[in-house]
């Protein structure tokens, strides 16, 4: 297939068309057509390079001025101009991980429900349910999260989870201070239920690489649904469901409307899960456009320049996962 | 026996529970979201009035509507369409067409998965440092090209993958007629990959229409009626950011019928898209 491509489409077709009326015109709109792809090509490319060396550069005063100590240190004070973004790195890994410790198992099990136990009939719509809801704005998420979900949590589940959870010795740490409704644990429940489609729609489609005779031959040998799922479809797809959690890890990592709403927007790491944060996204959405000084402004974009490269990282993994699990199934089709 | 029924009952209340647990999952997934919804749509359609599509945005405490925070995010979404879509689509040709197996290609296949998914933050950061920061001003034109970044790679991807659809035989039996490679891809390719380009497109009207950061700090916003792209923009996410954020009850209710009108479109435009793909097929 790739040598029949090229042969097409690199070279040589240009040459004799050139005797024929009109050849000419017709090679030159070949050219340009072709410099036209490539130039979009390479811009895409440089708005990529820009976008890394623009960051950096407008960063590079707050990296300088602060040295390593800037992720290390919690202060971030702009009438001293003094600033330190462990507590938005802190907020951003406990709000993630959170989310993903919720939304993982269930975006898995509606995954399992769609594949296996839905009846024929429900599928498609439960399905293409799932794959509209993950394109629905994050700004919906947060201001639902905000309006709805937080005063309710605030005045019926929150003062008992506080109650139940104060004698009990490391627990009521993470679950201490007064009930505000919004904060760290709000926040990560809202990511969860953000990533949850994203995570059930792509686990869905990795599920459905699995050749039904795999799963034919394991039902026939007798087994039940539990043990086909565990001993054939989780194994033959591990790599891509490793592969679209860390895809939705990068989605909540760079996520900023859902939690800025209900985050709360503190500079301080708090043991307690239901105490006031802020993320890296946050923290630049709610103080960007009001930040005045240059090194406070360099300091957002410094934290910006971070968010950016453990996304990229977090992300190339994910491709790199996803794209072998298309290699294998592949191979495994022909 | 009783050893081998003791099994068999074992397998089969693991299966069950399984099942159940994997039920609840669902029901608690897609129950969640259908809460969401509703109460979304109870709280937006009680805003929807005439006066929120014919008034501007009022100042705290007095009435208004949504007009111009609706025309502000048409113009961008539409604008930002018009130039990111003709480079997505050729870069998606390259992708497909030309370099297809080049290392150019592969390099800028995976950041284009990247940019895919990357933050919206941080590309409006990178708009901001690059263009308001060097022109002095927020202006509607940074908004743009902010969501224009955003739309490249949604239609780079769909448009390779359209375009890696069309069988060779199609692209041979034209070159075999003496067609020059851009004739075939625009004549032959575009034309049976055309369906599927479109829903990138409209995938990628979905995408932006509800983006949010890119904006905060690139159109900005504006609290009155203004068409000039040189100066800051309202839309209808930053709006309902900055009244949802406010204490003002009036606010409170244009920022939940804002967030309705939002998500209709977006839903709107999602199925259009699949509608268009499933005709494909």
């Amino acid at each position: 297939m790739a040598s029949t491509m090229n042969s097409t489409t690199a070279t040589g077709i240009g040459g004799p068309s050139d005797k024929v009326a009109g050849g000419r015109r017709l090679h030159s709109a070949n050219r340009l057509f072709r410099a036209l792809s490539l130039g979009a090509a390479v811009l895409v490319l440089l708005t990529f390079v820009a976008m890394f060396g623009v960051l950096f550069e407008g960063a590079w005063p707050a990296l300088h001025q602060f040295g390593f100590d800037f992720f290390f240190t919690e202060i971030w004070n702009p009438v001293k101009e003094r600033f330190g973004i462990l507590a938005p790195i802190g907020g951003t890994l406990i709000t993630s991980f959170l989310a993903m410790l919720a939304a993982v198992p269930l975006g898995i099990g509606v995954a399992i429900f769609l594949t296996e136990l839905c009846p024929r009939m429900l599928r498609r719509p439960i399905g293409i349910a799932i794959e509209l809801l993950a394109g629905i704005p994050s700004i919906i998420y947060g201001i639902w999260g905000l309006f709805v979900f937080a005063p309710f949590f605030q005045a019926n589940i929150q003062p008992w989870i506080i109650d139940v959870f104060a004698d009990v010795p490391g627990l009521s740490m993470l679950f201490a201070g007064p009930p505000y409704g919004i904060g760290m644990f709000t926040a990560s429940l809202i990511l969860a239920i953000m990533i949850l489609p994203l995570i059930a729609s792509i686990t869905r489609d990795v599920f459905e690489t699995v050749p039904p005779m795999l799963k034919e031959a394991a039902y026939g040998l007798g087994c039940t649904t539990w043990e086909v799922i565990w001993n054939v479809v989780i194994p033959y797809t591990r790599t891509g469901i490793v592969g679209g959690a860390m895809l939705a890890l990068g989605r909540a990592l760079g996520e900023t409307m859902a939690i800025t709403f209900v985050i709360g927007n503190a500079h301080r790491l708090s043991t307690s899960l239901f105490a006031p944060g802020t993320t890296i996204s946050a923290a630049i959405a709610n103080e960007f456009s009001e930040a005045v000084g240059d090194l406070y402004i360099s300091s957002l974009l410094a934290a910006g320049f971070f968010l950016f490269i453990i996304t990229f990282v977090v992300l190339a993994a994910a491709q790199l996962m996803l794209r072998r699990l298309d290699k294998s199934t592949g191979g495994n089709r022909a | 026996m009783t050893q081998a029924s003791s099994l068999y009952t074992g397998r089969r209340l693991r299966n069950q529970a399984f099942k159940l647990l994997s039920i609840i999952a669902a029901l608690i997934g897609i129950g969640w979201l259908v809460l969401i919804l509703s109460t979304l749509l109870i709280n937006g359609i009680a805003a929807i009035k005439p006066s929120l599509f014919f008034e501007i945005t009022p100042p705290p405490g007095e009435m208004g509507g949504l007009a111009n925070a609706i025309v502000g995010s048409l113009i961008m979404v539409v604008l930002a369409v018009i130039v990111g879509t003709p480079i997505g689509i050729m870069t998606g040709t390259y992708l497909a067409e030309y370099g297809r197996h080049t290392k150019l290609a592969y390099i800028l296949r995976s950041l284009n998965d990247i940019l895919l998914s990357a933050p919206s933050i941080v590309i409006g950061l990178f708009i901001y440092t690059a263009l308001v920061m060097s022109t002095g001003h927020f202006s509607a034109y940074a908004g743009i090209v902010s969501l224009a970044v955003i739309v490249i790679p949604v239609v780079v991807r769909t448009t390779e993958n359209m375009l890696l659809l069309v069988p060779n035989s199609l692209r041979e039996a034209a070159a075999a007629l003496g067609a020059p490679s851009a004739y075939v891809i625009r004549h032959v390719t575009w034309k049976s990959a055309r369906a599927g380009i479109i829903t990138g497109v409209l995938l990628a009207v979905a995408r932006i229409s509800g983006e949010t950061a890119p904006l905060l700090f690139t159109s900005l916003n504006n609290s009155f009626w203004s068409l000039d792209l040189s100066e800051p923009m309202a839309s209808l996410p930053v709006v309902i950011f900055q009244f949802a954020m406010s204490p003002y009850e009036a606010w409170h209710e244009l920022a939940w019928g804002g967030a309705l009108i939002i998500t209709v479109a977006v839903l709107g435009v999602s199925i259009l898209a699949r509608l268009l793909g499933a005709e494909r097929k």
